[in-house]
């Protein structure tokens, strides 16, 4: 994806989302390292996995951000969508603590998983309200409807995902197929859209909202 | 409230999926189809849904462009989605039957612009094979 926007000189114009998946390419081969060296099920793996879990979540929670900024660039209300930010991601991490530390497992592992859950379903909620937005603006960069189109299903996926792993504990084996592919859909995605769309191409959202407008 | 979560983020998944579908198809509908591809796949002026199935196999036929393979698998998911909806909810709501014909010959355009593409790719290679 990111070889993909740097041949089409996108790289700077989203330049978070790439620098998301930047750290994300580099997390994965963190968490590689972590396996060869101490094992699928030490301690070290698993903290390991949780923390950068979290962080790449927030790292994808602040591009999701950079998203709305360009959707609402001709509104001036640049200051107000980052400190709504700040404080959703603030309120998300403490509802976040208040939730592990009224359970029996008071690791912090349990607070980055916690956190990463929760972050997915506020990302969706918010993709969701952005999407809306879209419509209701009338926004017609194709690039930019599409990355924020591919982010709702990316979070979307991985908030039923979660969902479904808490209504079933202990049964991972569904999640360990599926979790992996929709890991890939989002850089896919990403990918095509910097690939094949130039940033000055345009459709109508109108034909895209799944009920008529 | 895990089940809860878990019908909301299936609704939208479902929404957000069905409007990239549309976003990729609209990207394509612009592209006028070659008379060679309208020959091949004997698509006159308007496609429809019965035509989805030939384009795709003409399509495995192509050698394919690696880029494209997840957005034709994204649609022909959508295409399965749509079929289904014709022979359940559409017998309920009878208005459903032309919505979803309409977007089940958009389907078949996107296929087949997408032919189009690979007979070029192939083309390019076949005559880069030649040079070399």
């Amino acid at each position: 994806m990111i070889v993909c926007a740097l041949s089409r000189h996108s790289f700077r114009r989203y330049l978070c989302l790439n620098l998301y998946m930047l750290s994300s390419l580099l997390v994965s081969a963190g968490r590689y390292w972590a396996l060869i060296q101490y094992g699928l099920r030490s301690n070290e793996y698993k903290y390991f996995y949780f923390y950068s879990d979290a962080v790449l979540t927030i790292f994808l929670y602040l591009a999701l951000i950079t998203l709305y900024l360009r959707v609402f660039d001709e509104m001036n209300v640049e200051k107000y969508v980052r400190f709504a930010a700040v404080l959703l991601l603030a309120g998300t991490a403490l509802f976040s603590y208040g939730v592990v530390q009224q359970s029996s497992n008071k690791m912090l592992t349990g607070f980055f998983f916690e956190l990463s859950q929760n972050l997915y379903f506020v990302g969706l909620v918010l993709t969701y309200v952005l999407w809306g937005a879209i419509l209701k603006l009338r926004e017609t960069r194709t690039q930019l409807i599409q990355l924020v189109l591919s982010l709702g299903i990316y979070f979307s996926a991985f908030a039923a995902s979660f969902a479904l792993g808490n209504m079933f504990p202990g049964d991972y084996r569904f999640l360990g197929y599926v979790v992996p592919v929709f890991g890939c859909l989002l850089p896919l995605a990403w990918a095509y859209a910097f690939w094949k769309l130039t940033p000055d191409a345009r459709m109508s959202t109108a034909r895209l909202a799944v009920v008529p407008r | 409230m895990a089940t809860l979560i878990f019908l909301l983020s299936a609704a939208a998944l479902l929404q957000f999926f069905i409007s990239y579908c549309r976003s990729l198809i609209a990207a394509s509908i612009k592209q006028p189809l070659s008379a060679e591809v309208r020959d091949v796949t004997g698509i006159p002026s308007t496609t429809s849904g019965e035509d989805f199935a030939r384009v795709i196999q003409l399509l495995d036929l192509c050698p394919e462009s690696p880029r494209e393979r997840g957005h034709i698998r994204a649609i022909n998911a959508y295409f399965q989605l749509l079929t289904f909806l014709r022979s359940t909810v559409a017998r309920i709501i009878p208005a459903l039957i032309a919505w979803t014909d309409m977007e089940r010959g958009q389907c078949t355009y996107f296929a087949a612009v997408a032919l189009d593409r690979r007979i070029a790719f192939s083309r390019d290679m076949l005559a880069q094979q030649i040079e070399v």
